[in-house]
């Protein structure tokens, strides 16, 4: 575990001017690892990127190299989709890449298609992101016309054809199948699974769906080597990531990381940390899908087991940090809103528990719920879970859950003293009384409202299911 | 507010619309060269479907009855399943809106940095401007130059609610919108990234 010499593979000299053209990205050695890998057969490319350890850098972390053997042997049409729907709240490292190094994302694209014997790709990039689409085009252009892109490319006998196909704004399409859906032209709405997409993706054939960072680091696994690689980062979690930070920390920003570093050094250490005198409040670890961590989880190192022993998951790599001046209701209300406004609609557990969290939530503000709605709220987002044909429900039911857990107190303290202020009429009328103090978290649940007896929420969860 | 655009109540006495006869339609030449060639993309030609809203939007100003009209007779699909495809995309608009899109995100890493007081400020400054569409937008995937819009397209941030005066007028004016803010010109912040002959790291003022 370096920490003073850090590794950098994607990021290395990547503000270099001229980077996004062919004739620098050469310069510096771009398109060796994919003239190195057409020289092999696909098998040992294959055997290369399973020996890398490499997990899927999008959000589930599955294996890089299972999921490119999992493809049918056959010589039908087979498709590799490059996810660049960048959509997940607090995510943007994709975005980087995409900009300043385009080529590097379509020499992994030619690799990773040679290895599973793919002849068509495409890349669906949110349609928000027009200033890296362009660069996408411009250095697709340059990659065909030097013969990287194509027919025959270099005489291997692999052809590929490459297409940048843009969206048009729906969070649902980074999930696999949504996106699927969306690149054949229709509504993004999520698939049934199984068929899994490696069997009847898109056009109903084999695809392989990879991230932007997991494709963009095959050249360099193919450069070092899949063991060389391997020796990086800790034994589950190989290799290097590249972390968003975002939200209360001084210097927001992508970095490239070993996995396995203390989450600390990232949020404090590259990151800056909170503002001097605001202290770190919760922090989501892998985009706004992820269960929210608290300041006393700082040491658990960065990877894909260290995260989920603590209850939460590496995600994306995004990191979102909360401090002690944002109440936790107006964290839970963004991500609750986002939820219901990206929902598609089609399974009834994510439109309705998306929609009533959002109602359930207002009502704390109002000064309608009592003690007994987190109850409610928290059975809710156990109903969503596992019970729709894609994990979106699943993305606000865990960290509005997790929520609900960790700061139980803060929601009750609310929920007491938005009813006091509604019993009482006014803020005035309630500052006599001593009631409204900042933050909520202060707020003393014997204020104001006389008819929730304390004790009342103390019920197991799901003791009200049969009232939700 | 009278009904706009796809508001408008369907006549249920009229028969569903049918693809559009290319003998009866009139599709402007260019926007018909653009969706056949994006059409030529892709083995099912339904798969341009995105890309054709978007060229028709950006003739017309927005998905509108006659725009959907036209990509569905170049298409050979029917007006209502591209209905159907438009009304479900955050960046297809269905009813007429202004020439310029400011979308502010509002989601949780700008928000935490005061994404929704500019939101309110763009409002109040664009105020019955016609020229302008200012949305809520969610998470734009910027979150490094919170809080940041994306105007036109170009993404700028961080932004101050005294900025707001200056996009607007850049906007109208037709210039750069606050280079010095722009994310194209933005360092990556990982000090470790560039070797030191690279500009120096952190940039100031992008902080």
């Amino acid at each position: 575990m370096a920490s003073a010499a850090p590794p950098v593979l994607l990021f290395k000299d990547i503000d270099e001017p001229g980077l996004a053209t062919r004739e620098v990205y050469e310069r510096r050695g771009g398109y060796e690892s994919m003239r190195k890998a057409l020289a092999m057969t696909p098998e040992q490319v294959l055997e290369q990127l399973e020996g890398s350890g490499l997990r899927g850098r999008g959000g589930a972390g599955f294996s890089m190299g299972k999921k490119v053997s999992f493809l049918p042997k056959g010589a039908m049409d087979k498709y590799l989709v490059c996810n660049a729907d960048e959509s997940e709240p607090g995510t943007f490292k994709d975005r980087e890449l995409m900009q300043k190094t385009p080529h590097m994302l379509i020499e992994g694209i030619v690799i990773a298609s040679y290895a599973a014997g793919a002849n068509r790709s495409f890349i669906y990039i949110r349609g928000e992101y027009v200033l890296q689409a362009d660069a996408l085009d411009a250095a697709l252009a340059e990659a065909r016309e030097a013969g990287y892109v194509g027919e025959d490319i270099l005489g291997s006998g692999h052809s590929l054809s490459l297409v940048v196909h843009r969206g048009a704004g729906a969070y649902i399409c980074g999930e696999e199948t949504g996106l699927l859906d969306s690149l054949e032209g229709k509504r993004g709405n999520p698939r049934l699974k199984p068929p899994f997409p490696a069997n009847q993706g898109l056009y109903q054939g084999p695809t392989l769906i990879n991230n932007v960072e997991t494709l963009s680091t095959v050249p360099t696994i193919i450069a070092m080597g899949g063991a060389e690689y391997a020796k990086l980062g800790v034994e589950t979690s190989t290799g290097t990531k590249l972390v968003s930070v975002s939200g209360h920390v001084r210097r927001p920003g992508n970095y490239e990381i070993e996995l396995g570093i203390p989450s600390r050094e990232i949020i404090y250490g590259l990151a800056g940390g909170p503002e001097v005198g605001r202290k770190v409040k919760c922090w989501f670890p892998g985009g706004s899908s992820s269960p929210v961590l608290k300041e006393e989880d700082l040491d658990i190192p960065y990877d894909f087991n260290s995260l989920a022993g603590a209850g939460s998951m590496l995600g994306s790599g995004a990191i979102i940090v909360v401090d002690d001046s944002t109440p936790i209701l107006d964290v839970a209300m963004k991500t609750a809103k986002f939820y219901r406004h990206e929902s598609c609609g089609k399974c009834t557990p994510c439109r309705e528990g998306t929609n009533w969290t959002v109602t359930m939530l207002e009502r704390i503000d109002t000064g309608e719920a009592t003690p007994m709605d987190l109850e409610i709220m928290a059975s809710v987002q156990e109903h969503i879970i596992g019970n729709c044909l894609c994990v979106l429900g699943d993305a606000m039911a865990m960290p509005i859950g997790s929520m609900i857990a960790k700061f139980r107190d803060e929601f009750e303290a609310h929920i007491e003293a938005a009813r006091a202020k509604r019993t009482l009429g006014s803020d005035s009328a309630l500052e006599a009384q001593g009631a409204l103090e900042e933050p909520p978290g202060l707020l003393l649940a014997s204020d104001g409202s006389g008819d929730q007896a304390p004790g009342a929420h103390d019920g197991a969860p799901g003791t009200h299911r049969g009232g939700a | 507010m009278s009904p706009r655009g796809w508001d408008v109540p369907a006549d249920l006495e009229k028969d569903p619309a049918t693809i559009p006869d290319p003998a009866t339609t009139d599709v402007p030449q260019q926007l018909r060269e653009s969706i056949e060639a994006h059409m030529a993309n892709y083995p099912d030609r339904r798969s341009a479907a995105l890309p054709a809203l978007a060229a028709a939007q950006r003739l017309h100003g927005w998905c509108s009855p006659e725009a959907i009209e036209q990509v569905a007779c170049v298409m050979s699909l029917t007006p209502a399943y591209l209905e159907s495809v438009a009304s479900f995309y955050d960046m297809l608009e269905t009813s007429p809106v202004g020439r310029h899109s400011v979308y502010v995100c509002t989601n949780i890493s700008c928000s935490l940095r005061g994404g929704d007081d500019l939101y309110e400020s763009f409002v109040a400054a664009a105020g019955e401007d016609l020229d302008f569409n200012v949305r809520a937008f969610e998470c734009l995937g910027a979150c490094d130059i919170a809080p940041m819009a994306s105007v036109d397209g170009v993404y700028v941030g961080p932004l101050t609610t005294d900025d707001v005066r200056q996009v607007l007028d850049d906007v109208k004016a037709g210039r750069d919108v606050l280079p010095d803010k722009q994310l194209a010109r933005r360092l990556v912040a990982d000090p470790h990234a560039n070797a030191e002959e690279y500009p120096l790291h952190p940039p100031e003022g992008a902080r």
